[in-house]
């Protein structure tokens, strides 16, 4: 039965390249924003290029267009074959492409002209967000198709991850952009006070949960072991910490509201499900990373599964970090510094774009018909650079914010502050050098990949021509 | 909140929790037909397996020990709805409690510097080094950390000043806070007259102006503006009328910076800070920025003195 069945890699295909394309536009954007924070008059007084409107750009960018594009890429390509079927209706499928695409062009140009709800990772208005939503459910209806017209019995584990991601975004997405239009180019929330910003980071954590840990954590189910060739470690384990993880993150949000007019019930419910969240979130890693038993020879030599493996250990660095610094008294001291920034990019860095990376330095050669990368010495350059550009990155930003924060907390005798506010800021200077250096070397790796997916793709869009047409049973 | 709230989320909540207790257990349980530990499940798809390891005893551990210090957690601390509790803890009260106590130890050093009259108060280095704290946490964001404001915001470093440079004006200012207010003058002049009336106020502090539009700008100063600006435009501080006679300009001193006030007004407010900071700190404050000025006053006072001795 398998060799008979023909999968639609066109829609991955695209996906795919689209994937490094925004990679390069959003962690461009990030290194520019970067070297804002130390040189303002990088602006050029010109609104559009201002802090305030790029800073939404490079997180839409890399989160919904690059890590977006990822995922439909690599769910596509996943649930099909773990299925042993084709994608359910293949034209919908290619208007989910089309219609993410105008989304994020459309963010592109509607961010930078200062459009905005102003929510975080929820700032597109609500004519693009509608779109969302429509687009979502073309993926919902897509993806959840194919696994109904699945040929095998049990359904595979990354599929669980690559299913609640996608319910549980639509939930999201929804609920926190309910309001009411003005305008075609404004909208107010329909909730207010606390309570909109309870919803806001009901979302915005979850944002983070499920589609920057589970969905990725779907692309890991199926590409370690793949990658590893090795079974994957314990089904008991995947089983536990899929419901534990899905069923306790919906409760984490209000860590972001602590010490605020948020009732304080909420804050405590939220910090103990974060704790609480350690395990669940653990048991991703446990799994992938102990999937290598048996095989750890293999990373010496294969880049693929260095990315791999090094972005599970940048996710379990930041989920024992989450839920530390969900604790009340260590989020006293974290809570608005660059620590947060730093906790931020060790999972967007580190895990989110590593594993990106891994599975499409395996999607790609197959999607365009060759055995290999244009330059597997080029993956190897790629890793190092990136992994000390997370480093400095993180690193920078754990000092300048644990610094930040004892700044802003330190009391003289007379009970005055010992610093302003401007002070804490031409201390954290030198944290923004080194922040920007790890930004520019993470982009420059990127670049390299870039440049290695163009020279993969190229000859095989002559060559092959055979792989490149729709391919429908 | 009522009860039915409070259980609701009790319920809800700790049931999430415990059923992670129920599947952590169901899913380890052995099964009579299950495969050894190191063999594969027996599914299988595009190639990939999965062994039938057990979950790792010390991952367990983790999962307990977070779930039983998260259920002792919700028990003393706020947690179910209107529940408060055992310990009684809040933000609020440990904010309450820890400003009561900073109060308690500084009240005393901020009584002593409320008894010195402010010039002598100016002249403290060691009050003024806290006055500079005080300033830069609380009045620098809008009037610079020198004092010397920004556009919109009065510089209170030199000793032109808006509302009047006598400690207890500066005092008043502080406690109180001001409200300026400039009407807007756009109707009633035309844009005619806003332009006559600004060249006019350009020359006040010395700078050249078409003269047609000055002569006729003055007669129509003398009309409209002198009233809070003065005759001679050095403005009066009862009033708030800032001086127009110097360089020192609140809101721009550009002809179009100057036609912009006319023309639309000018609102300034300053918040009052008795409730936010207590009358103690003010007075300290009000030493601070009356320190500022200082040298340049005693420049002035220096110079009234010098005349007085040539007059003689």
């Amino acid at each position: 039965m398998q060799s008979t069945t023909t999968y639609n890699n066109t829609v991955v295909r695209q996906f795919s390249i689209m994937t490094i394309v925004w990679g390069v536009v959003g962690m461009g954007v990030g290194v520019l924003i970067a070297a804002q924070l130390i040189w303002p008059a990088l602006n050029f007084d010109v609104p559009w290029l201002s802090y305030g409107r790029l800073r939404p750009l490079h997180t839409n960018a890399v989160i919904f267009a690059f890590g977006g594009s990822a995922l439909f890429a690599t769910s596509y390509w996943v649930v099909q074959r773990t299925c042993q079927t084709p994608l359910f209706a293949p034209k919908l499928a290619s208007f989910t492409f089309w219609g993410w695409q105008t989304v994020i062009v459309l963010a592109a140009i509607t961010l930078p002209l200062g459009m905005t709800q102003g929510k975080e990772y929820a700032e597109l208005e609500w004519p693009i967000a509608l779109l969302i939503a429509v687009v979502w459910v073309a993926y919902a209806v897509v993806f959840f198709g194919t696994i109904v017209q699945r040929k095998v019995k049990h359904i595979y584990v990354a599929n669980w991850f690559y299913g609640a991601f996608i319910l549980a975004v639509a939930m999201l997405h929804i609920v926190n952009n309910l309001a009411i239009p003005v305008s075609m180019t404004k909208s107010y929330p329909v909730y207010a006070g606390a309570v909109d910003a309870m919803v806001q980071w009901w979302y915005g954590h979850n944002a983070v949960g499920f589609f920057l840990t589970a969905g990725f954590l779907g692309m890991m189910y199926y590409f370690v072991p793949k990658q590893a060739n090795r079974p994957i470690y314990s089904y008991r384990l995947s089983i536990v910490h899929f419901w534990a993880l899905i069923s306790i993150y919906m409760w984490a949000g209000p860590h972001h509201l602590h010490y605020t007019a948020l009732p304080e019930w909420a804050q405590s419910l939220g910090m103990v499900f974060s704790l609480v969240l350690l395990a669940p979130s653990w048991g991703g890693m446990i799994n992938g990373i102990m999937t290598l038993s048996g095989a750890w020879y293999k990373l010496r030599t294969d880049p693929i599964l260095k990315f791999l493996i090094v972005s599970l250990s940048f996710y379990g660095m930041a989920t024992f970090e989450g839920p530390m610094m969900s604790i009340k008294t260590v989020n006293a001291l974290s809570h608005y510094t660059d620590w947060t920034i730093g906790h931020v990019h060790a999972g967007a860095m580190g895990w989110v774009a590593f594993i990106t990376f891994g599975a499409m330095y395996f999607l790609i050669p197959r999607l365009f018909g060759r055995e290999t990368m244009h330059s597997v010495k080029a993956i190897e350059w790629h890793f190092w650079i990136a992994t000390l550009g997370v480093v400095l990155y993180i690193s920078a930003m754990w000092i300048a914010g644990v610094m930040q924060g004892l700044m802003w907390r330190a009391v003289n005798e007379d009970g005055t502050l010992t610093y302003t506010f401007t002070e804490s800021l031409v201390a954290t200077y030198p944290y923004y050098m080194v922040r920007l250096l790890g930004g520019i070397l993470f982009f420059t790796g990127m670049l390299i990949m870039a440049w290695n997916v163009w020279m993969t793709a190229r000859p095989a869009r002559e060559a092959a021509p055979v792989r490149t047409a729709t391919q429908e049973a | 909140m009522s009860s039915f709230w409070n259980w609701y989320i009790g319920i809800i909540a700790v049931a999430n929790i415990l059923a992670c207790v129920w599947l952590i257990r169901w899913t380890a349980k052995k099964r009579p037909d299950e495969k050894p530990a190191h063999e594969t499940t027996g599914h299988e798809w595009d190639g990939l397996t999965e062994l039938n390891n057990p979950m790792p005893r010390w991952w367990l551990w983790l999962f307990y020990a977070t779930i039983v210090f998260g259920l002792i957690y919700l028990v003393l601390y706020p947690s179910f709805g209107s529940y408060a509790g055992l310990l009684g803890w809040s933000q609020y009260s440990q904010w309450e409690e820890e400003v009561a106590e900073t109060e308690e130890r500084v009240a005393p050093l901020f009584e002593e510097y409320a008894g010195i009259p402010i010039p002598e108060l100016a002249e403290h280095s060691d009050a003024m080094q806290t006055g500079r704290r005080l300033f830069e946490n609380n009045c620098a964001v809008c009037h610079g950390v020198d004092g010397g404001g920004r556009v919109g915001f009065p510089n209170i470093a030199n000793d032109d000043w808006q509302w009047g440079g006598d400690p207890e004006q500066i005092l008043t200012s502080i406690l109180d806070g001001r409200q300026g207010n400039m009407p807007a003058l756009g109707g009633a002049l035309g844009e005619d007259g806003v332009e006559k009336v600004a060249a006019y106020t350009f020359s006040l502090s010395g700078r050249d102006a078409p003269e047609e539009l000055v002569s006729a700008g003055a007669e129509l100063f003398e009309q409209r503006c002198a009233a809070c600006h003065a005759a001679d435009g050095t403005g009066r501080t009862a009033l708030g009328a800032p001086s127009l006679a110097n360089d020192n300009w609140i809101y721009g001193g550009s002809l179009e910076a100057i036609k912009t006030s006319i023309r639309d007004g000018r609102q300034g407010v300053m918040p009052a800070q008795k409730d936010l900071l207590g009358e103690d700190r003010v007075h300290l404050l009000a030493a601070y920025v009356y320190s500022l000025s200082m040298d340049e006053r005693n420049a002035e006072a220096e110079d009234v003195a010098e005349g007085d001795e040539r007059d003689d």
